[in-house]
């Protein structure tokens, strides 16, 4: 017997059963050995796919980073996770009597606190999602230059972990629609999508965010920024219906406008909301978070050489 | 050809200077660049810009080709920044490979350091969980080998302390016990064991090998050789990015040292010239300029004899007034252990004040009982607690050369130190 034939039945011998979740799973005996996965690891060159099975596969350490994020947020902090409502609810007092007292800015015929209020849940999200997306490679810079999984996870679990302060700002929502007598009607199973589109808005913007701070540390100062003037154009303390007929288009590209005024008029029944709009806001979340993806996916290779 | 668990084919990985090191690009320094470049071009007749974008440039790898058959145990070797830790980065998919591939069949994980990913806030169990997701356990792995862990890494009574209460001895045994519990097809461990205390190293070592005899495919890089030895039947040695030597561990461990000797066979001059001196691509800027080398007032250039004074005059310069600033000697033996460390830290009378530019630091060492042998001096400089600004890695070889150190003309053969001891025959009882 040669030297490789030694070899390879002494690999064969020792094989270790390979894992259920394992991409392939080895048939046993003899056949073994040539089922196993072969990864060839070579510098990647032009367009490269997004290899979403691959993140896929990783979903558990997906769910690992998410819970982390969940866990950690609130540790050692007086009032924990009421942060999630407080926040929300503060911010909506104090628009409520600066812009619906003060100002009088229109509600599109709903009180004021609650048309903010529905808005700020949305967008307390959105802005925490993208902020907190836009620094986790950083903040995860050891894992990023000792382990390998798909990057993509990261920002991914970021976002997910924001679920966690969606719910209960939820919650005190439909606490004050029944304080307000708001009866929801059917539309309301049509929610989940303004939350989609609002994860999207996030997640997209998240993704660029992220990859290009691994480069470019400036996007740790742009981000806030950015946010703050997103806040601004996105119809959160007054009505879309303010602005002029030939502004609306315009306007309509902004995601979260879609989202909002989505949400708003599946919970609490406001008017405003065309199909158009619908349209324009799925198709730009839909190109927002591909580019990201694919901005992400072609940067992701120098991620641990330059963090 | 499916023999191979690891087959490499001309791997190279090239790095930008700078680039693994701390500071980073911004976007300033991206628009600036792109606003220079046609400038550059214009200027390109000198052709000098040419020649500094390739001297930026460095291959911390270079046409790398091997094979590791499955159930092998590959030990990698040589002397800091020879590559080693760029071949695991690339073959665990850190980082890509510049030019060539490499073809690895089976399940890898990588160990390149214990504990990533742990979170302080977090407690020992929940860390389990989350460090074993991170290595690329399924979390019904995990709940099996739970109690095996936590049994392993003895922390059993703070498992539910948040790790950040942990000392650094438990946050090792506890990371260990995870990374140890992997099942991989092929384990690539960087220098992981050199943390943690000498007991608990050697269980991890007796967890490896362990492994190893489980037929499992492992490449393995140290510093030890005794545990390069002892775990791996092949040895790859590295040196400046180049397989230099591929085979069985003993005969890769005899050329890593005598290369490692050979590369300056007899110093001519007691004064080595810092600045050009290869240094670790973090720090491209030389501030250590000089090492003289003096014994008992003249100046060394052959070998030291055993036991006999060495003087080091250390001189560096200091780009902006620093009082805090340090000096730090090491010995190393060509085993890769570090025999003695010479820091200006340890100095009691030390005077703190503000100085800037060249500065020289003197070191007096009455007497060097090292066993006669080769060393290895290191020196590097330090600002703060331990902000490294510059560091030589191979600074210097000191020979030190037999002598009769006990008067009795006998020399010591073996172990690291030589150190005066007396004997007393007490008087015999049956007298």
């Amino acid at each position: 017997m040669n030297a490789p034939q030694a070899a390879l039945c002494k690999a064969a011998k020792n094989m270790p059963v390979l894992e259920a979740n394992e991409r392939t799973i080895a048939a046993p005996g003899f056949a073994g050995e040539k089922e196993t996965p072969v990864v060839r690891i070579e510098a990647s060159r032009g367009w490269i796919s997004l290899q979403l099975r691959e993140l896929w596969e990783h979903r558990e350490l997906l769910y690992f980073l998410t819970w982390r994020d969940v866990k950690v947020r609130y540790k050692q902090t007086l009032l924990g996770a009421g942060w999630a409502v407080l926040q929300p609810l503060i911010t909506m007092l104090i628009f409520s009597a600066v812009f619906g007292r003060l100002a009088k800015l229109p509600s599109d015929g709903i009180p004021y606190p609650i048309f903010a209020f529905a808005a700020l849940v949305q967008w307390t999200f959105f802005a925490s999602a993208t902020g907190r997306a836009s620094d986790g490679l950083l903040s995860n810079a050891g894992l990023i230059k000792k382990v390998y999984f798909p990057r993509m996870a990261v920002p991914l679990a970021r976002v997910a972990a924001c679920f966690a302060d969606y719910i209960p700002a939820f919650a005190l929502l439909l606490l004050m629609m029944w304080y307000y007598k708001f009866a929801p009607s059917w539309h309301v199973v049509l929610v989940p999508i303004f939350v989609a589109l609002a994860t999207g808005t996030a997640l997209g913007t998240g993704l660029w965010l992220a990859a290009l701070n691994v480069r470019f540390r400036d996007i740790g100062y742009v981000t806030p920024f950015l946010i703050q003037i997103w806040f601004f154009v996105t119809p959160v303390i007054y009505p879309s219906s303010l602005l002029p007929a030939r502004w609306q288009f315009l306007y309509a590209l902004n995601p979260m406008t879609g989202s909002i005024e989505g949400f708003r008029w599946a919970l609490l029944g406001t008017p405003t909301l065309s199909l158009g709009k619908l349209g324009t806001c799925c198709v730009v979340v839909a190109a927002l978070l591909l580019s990201g993806a694919i901005y992400f996916r072609r940067t992701e290779r120098h991620f641990a050489d330059i963090i | 050809m499916s023999e191979f668990a690891i087959h490499v084919e001309g791997l190279s990985k090239q790095y930008r200077i700078g680039e693994r090191q701390p500071g980073y690009f911004t976007l300033r320094d991206a628009l600036l660049g792109a606003m220079r470049a046609p400038f550059r071009r214009l200027g390109g007749r000198q052709g000098n810009t040419r020649l500094s974008a390739e001297r930026d440039k460095i291959w911390a790898l270079k046409e790398v080709s091997f094979d590791v058959r499955h159930g092998e145990v590959v030990g990698v070797i040589g002397s800091n920044g020879a590559g080693k830790s760029t071949l695991l980065k690339i073959l665990s998919r850190i980082t890509e490979p510049t030019m060539g591939f490499a073809e690895i069949r089976g399940r890898v994980r990588a160990l390149l350091e214990v504990g990533t990913g742990f979170h302080g806030e977090l407690t020992g169990r929940e860390n389990i969980f989350l460090n074993g997701a991170i290595l690329g356990m399924s979390k019904e792995e995990i709940r099996r080998k739970f109690d095996e862990i936590v049994t392993f890494s003895e922390i059993e009574e703070f498992l539910d302390t948040p790790v950040k209460h942990y000392s650094s001895g438990m946050f090792v045994r506890l990371a260990f016990a995870v990374a140890a519990h992997l099942e991989p097809e092929i384990l690539i461990i960087d220098e992981v064991l050199s943390v943690g205390d000498v007991a608990f190293q050697n269980k991890c070592l007796g967890k490896i090998s362990e492994v190893t005899h489980g037929g499992r495919t492992v490449l393995f890089v140290s510093h030890n050789m005794a545990s390069i030895e002892n775990l791996c039947e092949q040895c790859l040695f590295l040196r400046h990015g180049k397989i230099e030597f591929v085979g069985d561990a003993k005969s890769a461990i005899k050329r890593y040292i005598t290369s490692a000797s050979g590369n300056r066979q007899q110093r001519e001059s007691h004064v080595v010239d810092l600045t050009t001196c290869t240094r670790r691509p973090e720090y491209p800027r030389p501030l250590l300029q000089k090492l003289e080398v003096f014994s008992a007032g003249r100046p060394l250039t052959g070998g030291l004899p055993l036991g006999a004074p060495l003087t080091l005059r250390i001189t560096f310069r200091l780009e902006k007034p620093t009082a805090d600033f340090h000096i730090n000697v090491g010995f190393d033996n060509l085993l890769g252990q570090r025999v003695f460390t010479a820091n200006t830290l340890f100095e009691p009378t030390r005077v703190y004040e503000a100085r800037k530019g060249e500065q020289v630091f003197v070191c007096d060492l009455p007497s060097l009982p090292f066993v006669p042998g080769e060393y290895i001096v290191k020196t590097s400089l330090i600002l703060g607690a331990m902000t490294t600004v510059d560091a030589v890695e191979d600074a210097m070889r000191l020979q030190i050369v037999e002598s009769d150190f006990y008067g009795t003309g006998r020399s010591p053969w073996n172990g690291v130190v030589v150190l005066n001891h007396h004997w007393r025959l007490m008087p015999s009882a049956g007298s």
